[in-house]
């Protein structure tokens, strides 16, 4: 018990530092929630996120898929009554898992052949620096 | 008025190449000289979230030490965003900049200006000057404006527009002669890079944008974001040709009467 809960004050004091945001500040409105554009596609909300982050269950958000999903367009930031920066907590979600790892699996070879000659430089450029290190 | 114009890689794809040929063609006419930065270096298309990761920022970073006094200028919103971004970290954070200094093996130059091309015409140029140059007004045109997210949010950071209720298009369409249409979703996210990754994601965000404007009452819609563009296109109803999306320097170009038709597809 008494490991499991060190590896977590660890855990959560890398993301609090990376990110620059003290996860205990956020009140659970679920603001953030509410005006994320991609929310239907997370199976954690991001309030939850925070929530989880809170509570010690950093397996929760580790394992989650949201972070993945989350597009940083910094909405969640600009409309939280604490000032608090989700997308910098997602990053620092994501760096956790690909500092060791290198990178997030995802296949370059599995993206479709059409939509790599015509989408723009940006998108691919974007995309790889989200899901490796 | 002189600048220094950062491409970034897009703006030398196909996909984006009017955008900058357009652009190019009214700052030339209206006495706005962009140079060109000489072997300039990717941004990085994302800004580094983490604190602690600066090897992300050299290359943003090298753009300004290298532009000094002279104002960097881009016209995609993810360069913008990043060197924005980086300017105003170099100047805030102390550790980072010494860093980023003793990589570069230069002193920091101090706080650049960094602009987007909409800024230079909104702040440098004046919409009232810009109006004056007009001679093929877009009268008659039901056309809207497509914001994203990359230049306005963090609105501390950006400092662009409000984060919430921007004008600055709306302005640039208003001044071309268009009748301007509002909608909500203007500022929402279109679903950027999950294209390649969560494509039905991306379909649907991109779809509730397209959905508001026509439902407003909008037949074109603006942006400065090649990868927005890119999105919007993707949906079934631009694919239908019930609405069209361009570049905001498309009309800006056309209502300077400046052969505009002629640009590369």
């Amino acid at each position: 018990m008494k490991t499991q809960e060190s590896s977590y004050e660890k855990i959560r004091s890398e993301i609090m530092e990376r990110s620059g945001q003290d996860v205990n500040a956020c009140i659970q409105c679920g603001r953030c929630t509410a005006g994320c554009p991609v929310v239907s596609a997370m199976d954690v909300m991001p309030r939850e996120i925070m929530l989880h982050l809170q509570n010690g269950r950093e397996q929760e958000v580790l394992e989650s898929k949201t972070p993945w999903i989350c597009a940083t367009c910094f909405t969640c930031a600009a409309r939280c009554p604490r000032e608090l920066d989700l997308s910098r907590i997602m990053e620092a979600v994501r760096v956790k898992i690909l500092r060791p790892r290198g990178v997030s699996g995802l296949n370059p070879h599995e993206i479709a052949k059409e939509a790599l000659e015509n989408i723009p430089q940006q998108a691919l450029v974007s995309v790889f620096r989200k899901h490796s290190r | 008025m002189e600048y220094l114009y950062f491409p970034g890689c897009t703006l030398k794809d196909k996909y984006a190449l009017k955008m900058e040929k357009t652009t190019l063609q009214a700052a030339e006419y209206l006495g706005i000289n962009l140079r060109e930065i000489k072997e300039w270096q990717c941004c990085g298309a994302v800004y580094p979230l983490a604190q602690d990761e600066y090897v992300t920022l050299i290359s943003p970073a090298r753009t300004l030490f290298n532009a000094k006094e002279t104002p960097v200028v881009s016209l995609c919103s993810a360069c913008h965003h990043v060197l924005k971004r980086t300017s105003e970290r170099m100047e805030a954070d102390k550790e980072a900049r010494d860093k980023i200094s003793q990589y570069l093996e230069e002193s920091y130059p101090g706080k650049n200006r960094v602009l987007h091309f909409l800024e230079v015409l909104r702040d440098d140029l004046g919409w009232e000057e810009l109006k004056r140059k007009i001679e093929n007004p877009l009268s008659g045109r039901r056309m809207a404006a497509y914001y994203g997210c990359m230049l306005l949010r963090p609105a501390s950071e950006m400092n662009f527009d409000h984060p919430e209720r921007p004008r600055i298009m709306e302005d640039l369409l208003q001044t071309l002669g268009a009748e301007v249409i509002t909608y909500p979703f203007r500022n929402k996210c279109c679903g950027a890079y999950l294209s390649l990754t969560e494509k039905e994601v991306m379909t649907n965000t991109s779809q509730n944008v397209i959905k508001m404007a026509l439902k407003a009452g909008a037949e074109e819609l603006v942006t400065a974001c090649p990868l927005c563009h890119y999105n919007l296109s993707q949906t079934s109803e631009v694919q239908e040709g019930k609405i069209k999306i361009a570049y905001f320097s498309e009309p800006l170009a056309e209502a300077l009467n400046l052969a505009a038709q002629e640009v590369v597809q």
